[in-house]
């Protein structure tokens, strides 16, 4: 099991590498320091001097790749390809465009996606696994069918929507909990609800959906039709059988994304205000700090590398029949 | 005078591609066999029809022109205007020219804001200033208003049930002539829903769109059905031009990523090998960035360029069209990995079978086997993930937009709308009408697509036709 685990977690060596080119390309190549500078200090009425003083500033004045003039190692090292791409491997993540330690930053943020994050995932998971029971448990009649219907057209309605109709219900209306903003310690719970009861309701369409085709899936089965035909009742077929077998990929799924809770959610944090990692991201997107995107792209990266080993040895662990190979 | 936007090109080959597929798809019983199934789906029928409206409306807006000039400069030597238009906008005239300075509610004769008004005696009060073209025929707009609203409604009504009616003669008279019956019996047919096709439905929504459409051509030049924004263009107006920016986002993305995902996936699965393990390597890696923050780098790595290289775009419209392509592009390299790792399992499973088998024994080559027996066993994994990513893809662009990463900001989209709107709820009495007009129009589309896409795949996944018998 530890050799698997090892040799799976070397495969994701060449992966970080190809991810950490495909940045290094966007973000230097494609356009050099040069247009950034531009970038940001305006395209027009620019001096050059100010150009090379901001990207001194923020160490974009190296070579690419390869420093010629530099001695020994230095030639390797002293290049913006080793200092702000390779460094990303320690998670040395460097300053911002505007001088913030980034590394600082994603330590202090993260509490609050996770806050948000956790409560939304696992209450989702509960009430969609509840309706998907049930609407299994009434197949083929018009609870299933309005039942789908149902969730189709939750799906079909944008993802803002609810969002800016909660907000505008419960935060305007109905004046239960603010509207945006956020706080330390136990004082976060108001802020959080909203955002939660917000998230499970925009995932009630989709998951349940899903899971019910994996509950149907599971009920044609033959050892379902075992435990009836060994007298056991509707209920005791489907708590007992059903729902544990089609659990599996749901949990596997769910274990998928866990790492990435940490990156927060980019529509929901912004909207409420949130200081978490997604309104951090969506923050730098706007004031076009390239140094904090690419970190994150990076840091999102690794996560979701995480995740698919996490899948890969839950898989083994749920299923026996899954070999380690 | 006509222009081609890049956009345009693709969508003119994308119509090219899918009637060139319907037409090779009719000599074939197997592949008529499952759209039979889909046609004779009541809710997938039903949102075919609406869909087909959506996308009539973004065709006419998808052929762009410069307009002739009026009057005076008609006489110069290049006689166009420097604004390109389309020929939706050709159509819908009235309500791409009556802009009013600002706000105005729904069916509003007057403007959202007080302002300062000058009375002809030369006293100034602050008061509602009337609407320019919203309510400028009535005399008493308090009293007149409704019962003139009724009025319109009723007269619209009337010529829609009309045309309504002749269609219906129309459609009854053709069936009743194919089936050689007469149209009494076709007429009782379609009531008793034991057509084949579900007529019923169609005509029913197909009567719905006609009342929508003789509704909007009345009202909508009398009033603004759904107010105006901030600069006082029609609501209603913009969310029309939007539907081809949400069509261009759900079409366009799978055109620029199908050959990719097609190719490499069905070489991963039928080579194996270091094939295999090339395209592994590169979808997971690409499948590992996050989308969101991929396409947040690309575009603003597209704004420098863009920054940089102002005199490459000579209008407007050309620059906001590249950006859209871009958008398009980006949203493709995000998403073809699904569909690549699909097709790929899929031919891996496809090349131990005999048939393929037996191919190779013939000496056929690897490339007749691919084109010739793979490829067509795979094409309904193809057409299910194309449906149902549509109805995704429009619904990214809202948010896309919202982060300022989506469309340009001067192009009409419900993500736009939105995002301007957004800030508006603030104010009291609160602006709602352009939120709500964006997010109608786009839970019409992806509703329907939606629909029609489980219809799709309910007819073409041989694994759910199994479940069903």
């Amino acid at each position: 099991m530890i050799a698997y685990i090892i040799r799976r977690a070397a495969y994701a060596i060449p992966i970080l590498i190809g991810i950490n080119i495909v940045t290094f390309v966007l973000f230097f190549v494609v356009n050099s320091p040069d247009d950034m500078a531009r970038m940001h200090l305006g395209v027009k009425r620019v001096t050059p001097e100010a150009i090379e003083n901001w990207q001194h500033e923020r160490g974009y004045d190296k070579p690419l790749l390869w420093n010629g003039e530099a001695p020994g190692a230095k030639r390797f090292i002293d290049t913006i390809f080793f200092k702000k791409s390779a460094r990303l491997f320690v998670f040395d993540f460097g300053r911002s465009d505007s001088g913030r330690d980034i590394g600082y930053d994603i330590s202090q943020r993260m509490w609050p996606s996770l806050a948000i994050a956790i409560p939304s995932l696992f209450i989702g998971l509960l009430v969609n696994i509840t309706f998907a029971l049930l609407i299994a448990f009434f197949r083929t009649t018009y609870v299933d069918v309005s039942g789908v219907v149902l969730c189709v057209v939750l799906m079909s309605i944008s993802g803002l929507f609810y969002i800016i109709g909660g907000q505008y219900l419960v935060g305007k209306l109905l004046n239960l909990v603010p509207i945006s903003g956020y706080d330390s310690g136990l004082n976060a719970i108001k802020f959080v609800v909203l955002p939660v009861i917000i998230g499970v309701i925009g995932g009630i369409g989709a998951g349940t959906r899903w899971y019910r085709t994996l509950f149907l899936e599971e009920i044609g089965k033959d050892y379902v039709r075992t435990a009836r035909a060994k007298g056991l009742s509707e209920r005791g077929v489907l708590y007992k059988h059903v729902l544990r077998n089609g659990l599996i990929p749901i949990l596997t799924g769910v274990v998928a994304i866990l790492p990435l809770l940490f990156m927060g959610s980019l529509i929901v944090e912004s909207f409420f205000a949130v200081p978490g990692l997604g309104s951090y991201t969506i923050d730098a997107i706007n004031s076009q700090d390239f140094a904090i995107v690419r970190a994150m792209v990076f840091l999102g990266s690794v996560l979701y590398i995480i995740g698919l080993l996490l899948t890969d040895i839950s898989y083994t662990l749920v299923d026996p029949r899954v070999r380690l190979s | 005078m006509y222009v081609l936007l890049w956009t345009d090109a693709l969508i003119y080959l994308l119509v090219l591609v899918v009637i060139g597929f319907a037409l090779y798809a009719r000599r074939w019983e197997h592949l008529r066999a499952p759209w039979r199934e889909v046609v004779q789906s009541r809710l997938g029928t039903g949102a075919a029809v609406v869909l087909f409206a959506y996308i009539t409306i973004g065709l006419l807006d998808s052929v762009h022109f410069h307009p002739r000039l009026k009057g005076e400069d008609a006489q110069a030597a290049e006689p166009y205007s420097t604004e390109v238009i389309s020929l939706f906008d050709v159509i819908v005239a009235p309500l791409r020219e009556h802009v009013e300075k600002t706000y105005s509610a729904p069916f509003a004769t007057h403007l959202y804001a007080r302002e300062t008004i000058e009375l002809p005696d030369g006293r100034e009060v602050r008061e509602y200033p009337r609407l320019q073209y919203g309510g400028a025929h009535l005399q008493d707009p308090a009293s007149d208003r409704i019962p003139d609203i009724l009025h319109t409604s009723a007269i619209a009504l009337v010529e829609a049930l009309g045309v309504w009616l002749f269609c219906v003669v129309l459609v009854v008279g053709s069936l009743a002539r194919l089936a050689g019956k007469t149209m009494q019996d076709r007429v009782r047919a379609i009531v008793s829903r034991r057509t084949v096709v579900p007529w019923d439905v169609i005509l029913v929504t197909s009567g719905m769109l006609i009342a929508c459409t003789f509704l909007v051509a009345h009202l909508g030049v009398k009033y603004h059905m759904l107010g105006t924004d901030k600069v006082g263009e029609d609501v209603f107006y913009q969310a029309l031009k939007s539907i081809r920016t949400g069509l261009v986002i759900g079409t366009l993305t799978t055109l620029v990523m199908l050959p990719f995902a097609i190719l490499l996936g069905i070489m991963a699965g039928y080579f194996r090998g270091w094939v295999d393990d090339a395209v592994q390597y590169v979808y997971t890696t690409l499948n590992s960035i996050p989308g969101v923050l991929l396409i947040a780098a690309a575009i603003l790595m597209m704004q420098v360029y863009m920054a940089n290289h102002e005199d490459s775009f000579t209008s407007l419209e050309s620059r906001a069209d590249i950006r859209l392509l871009f958008l398009c592009i980006i949203l493709g390299i995000t998403s073809w990995t699904g569909l690549c790792r699909l097709l790929r399992g899929e031919a891996l499973k496809l090349r131990d079978i005999d048939y393929i088998q037996a191919a190779h024994s013939f000496g056929v080559g690897h490339f007749s086997i691919i084109t010739r027996h793979i490829l067509p066993n795979v094409m309904h994994i193809v057409l299910i993930t194309v449906v149902l990513d549509f109805s995704a893809l429009v619904l990214a662009e809202a948010v896309l937009s919202y982060i300022n990463i989506g469309v340009d900001p001067t192009m009409e989209s419900w993500g736009n709308m939105i995002n301007s709107a957004r800030l508006e709820l603030a104010r009291d009495p609160i602006v709602w009408w352009s939120l709500t007009a964006a997010f109608i129009f786009m839970f019409g589309l992806v509703l329907s697509a939606n629909l029609f896409s489980d219809a799709v795949r309910d007819a073409f996944d041989p694994r759910l036709r199994m479940a069903r018998t």
